[in-house]
């Protein structure tokens, strides 16, 4: 398995508080990474890193080849087709319907035709489970479940090797919470994604994860597979675990 | 409350302090001022009884709880009367936690030169980051117009049509109404020295120049740059912009170049749409106050009022768009991940875009005045 994501000695600092110092960690191909730990963490900083929402103040992110510290604005912008980014709360633009939402990138970086886009969204909306009569709708008319849905089935638009979930479950229901944890398996296997989130859901890391690296005081306090998590000595571990290893 | 007292009895060296009812937030007040009357003097032992509470909270328990503790300093023994476990629990939980206890940390007071020191140091980092802003933005001009295709015509027209024509209806009524106000002040002084013409001459220059432009500018900056912080800081809240940004979409070329050209070609129609209905409510004044009729006004106008002074109005435009749009967006950039930000940053951007806009003006009054125009 190729590598997709190397994080190597990443520092991060905001004003007087260090959130990360000296983080490493490997994502390969194909799996479904979980970025775990308190609250507070950098969890999500970490994520906004990878995506270049955020810059790091020391050590590189290397995803997909590109190094991310001093890349060029030519190589950036093409990075950015290549993943696909679900925010926790969707963050589907306001003044377009769900359809128009999906389409966008595909109208701003291709030369299909009307008609062919079309066929694109109405594939995306149909496997991200939305149904088709809802595709005219504006994102504030459409429950959060929709949203995280049509947020997804944006982020695909692309047909992106990598894919970015910031909390993907919750403020989800639990069955809807279950639904998208089967969906993203579902992708997984038939479009070969890489993903890479951040949760707290329990029941979704078990169901979903491959492998996790869970931060704790700044640092990566494991890596590895779930099954082994039980040994390792972090005081996050033991009590977010403790219970089902028990 | 619901009956819910205290009876305090002396006897010789005892004191018996009796709650009755509910002891509770509510009734911890009253108590308060009793429990300070009492003299201490002669007194070696307190009997608390608690027996007859029918309804004992946490607050009532750390109350208590500090009052023992008083207790303790003073030397008075104390006895404590209480048959109903749940009170003794809950008085043993605050013990407990007592001992424990750290306080609430007391906030830090600032001194008057820490106050000072921030408060500049926040304008500093204010203004370098304006200039950030500015940098960024001629940044992302030259890589906009470096081809025609990179030009987002759409967005362009449409926000020509939201900040520029329905911005229309406004402006008319806005200017129409100085004018008529200008006109007729000036009418009644022009009148005692029979210098009824010269109102053409007043009005005509004073409107083109300077106020169709400055009345534009202000109604824009409560107009459009109010929305442009409300728009871009609603998008950040929701992280419409992160979502932008990851999909390689920069915001300065959807929202910030689009909003800015759009307004720099409106405000030059908008101050043209000014300058007539000004001039027109004038003409409405001297005709009906001054008995200059339309003919003889304009045939004045054409003669007095030389075009610079129309061209020198119309030019400011562009400026005072400049300034309004991007001050509005850059507040709307600065909108942090809260509700209250998005009205403080509103007001920042309606409030220094017109002063801007004035600071602009002043500046261009002096410099073609020194160049003779």
């Amino acid at each position: 398995m190729s590598k997709v994501i190397e994080v190597k000695d990443v520092k991060t600092v905001f004003g007087d508080n260090i959130v990360h110092d000296g983080l490493n960690l490997t994502i390969n191909e194909g799996e479904i990474y979980g970025l775990l730990g308190p609250s507070g963490c950098g969890k999500t900083t970490l994520l906004r890193e990878m995506v270049m929402l955020q810059k790091i103040h020391a050590g590189d992110i290397e995803i997909l080849g590109h190094h991310l510290s001093g890349i060029r604005h030519k190589e950036a912008q093409n990075l950015r087709r290549e993943w696909g980014v679900l925010f926790q709360a969707g963050a589907l633009f306001s003044s377009l319907t769900i359809a128009e939402n999906i389409a966008l990138p595909l109208k701003e970086y291709t030369k299909l035709s009307s008609k062919m886009i079309d066929e694109i969204v109405a594939f995306k909306i149909n496997i991200v489970g939305l149904k088709l009569k809802d595709a005219h709708l504006y994102p504030s008319q459409i429950s959060g479940g929709m949203k995280k849905k049509a947020g997804l089935a944006r982020a695909l638009a692309m047909d992106p090797k990598l894919l970015f979930l910031d909390e993907p479950t919750s403020g989800l229901d639990p069955i809807s919470a279950r639904e998208f944890d089967s969906l993203i398996l579902n992708l997984r296997s038939l479009l070969g994604l890489t993903v890479v989130m951040v949760s707290h859901d329990l029941q979704s890391i078990y169901d979903t994860l491959d492998k996790v690296a869970i931060i704790d005081n700044k640092k990566i306090a494991y890596e590895g597979s779930l099954e082994n998590i039980k040994h390792s000595q972090s005081e996050f571990i033991k009590t977010f675990f403790g219970n089902k290893y028990e | 409350m619901i009956n819910s007292s205290l009876k305090i009895s002396y006897t010789d060296e005892k004191v018996l302090l009796n709650f009755l009812g509910e002891f509770s937030l509510y009734s911890i007040s009253s108590y308060e001022q009793q429990l300070d009357a009492i003299n201490y003097k002669n007194i070696q032992s307190i009997v608390v009884n608690l027996n007859e509470v029918t309804f004992f909270d946490t607050a009532a328990s750390i109350f208590l709880n500090n009052f023992f503790q008083s207790l303790q300093e003073k030397q008075v023994s104390l006895s404590v009367l209480s048959q109903r476990s749940d009170i003794t629990d809950t008085l043993k939980l605050v013990q407990e936690q007592g001992i424990v206890d750290e306080k609430l940390p007391k906030k830090r007071e600032k001194t008057f030169i820490t106050t000072v020191g921030k408060i500049t140091e926040s304008y500093y980092v204010g203004f370098l980051s304006f200039m950030a802003f500015l940098g960024e933005l001629f940044a992302t001009k030259i890589h906009y117009l470096k081809s025609v295709k990179h030009i987002r015509f759409k967005e362009i027209a449409f926000e020509i049509h939201e900040n520029g024509i329905r911005a229309f209806g406004i402006i008319a009524l806005t200017s129409f109404l100085i004018g008529l106000v200008v006109a007729y002040q000036s009418a009644f002084q022009l009148k005692i020295y029979g210098a009824n013409i010269f109102i053409v001459d007043m009005l005509g220059i004073s409107m083109l120049r300077e106020l169709a432009p400055l009345i534009t500018a202000i109604v824009i900056a409560g107009r459009s740059g109010s929305a442009f912080t409300a728009q871009i800081g609603a998008m950040k809240i929701t992280q419409e912009l992160d979502a932008m940004r990851t999909m390689g979409f920069d915001p300065y070329v959807f929202l910030v170049m689009p909003r800015i050209i759009a307004l720099m070609i409106s405000m030059p129609i908008l101050i043209f749409v000014a300058d007539i209905m000004g001039v027109f409510g004038g003409m409405v004044v001297a005709h009906i106050d001054l008995e200059i009729t339309t003919e003889l006004f304009l045939e004045r106008f054409t003669e007095v009022v030389a075009a610079k002074h129309f061209f020198i109005g119309i030019l400011k435009g562009p400026f005072f768009a400049f300034l309004i749009a991007s001050i509005g967006i850059y507040r709307g950039l600065m909108v942090k991940d809260d509700t209250q930000s998005i009205g403080y940053n509103t007001t920042k951007s309606v409030v220094e875009s017109i002063f801007a806009v004035i600071v602009c003006d002043a500046i261009f009054s002096i410099l073609f005045t020194n160049m003779g125009i």
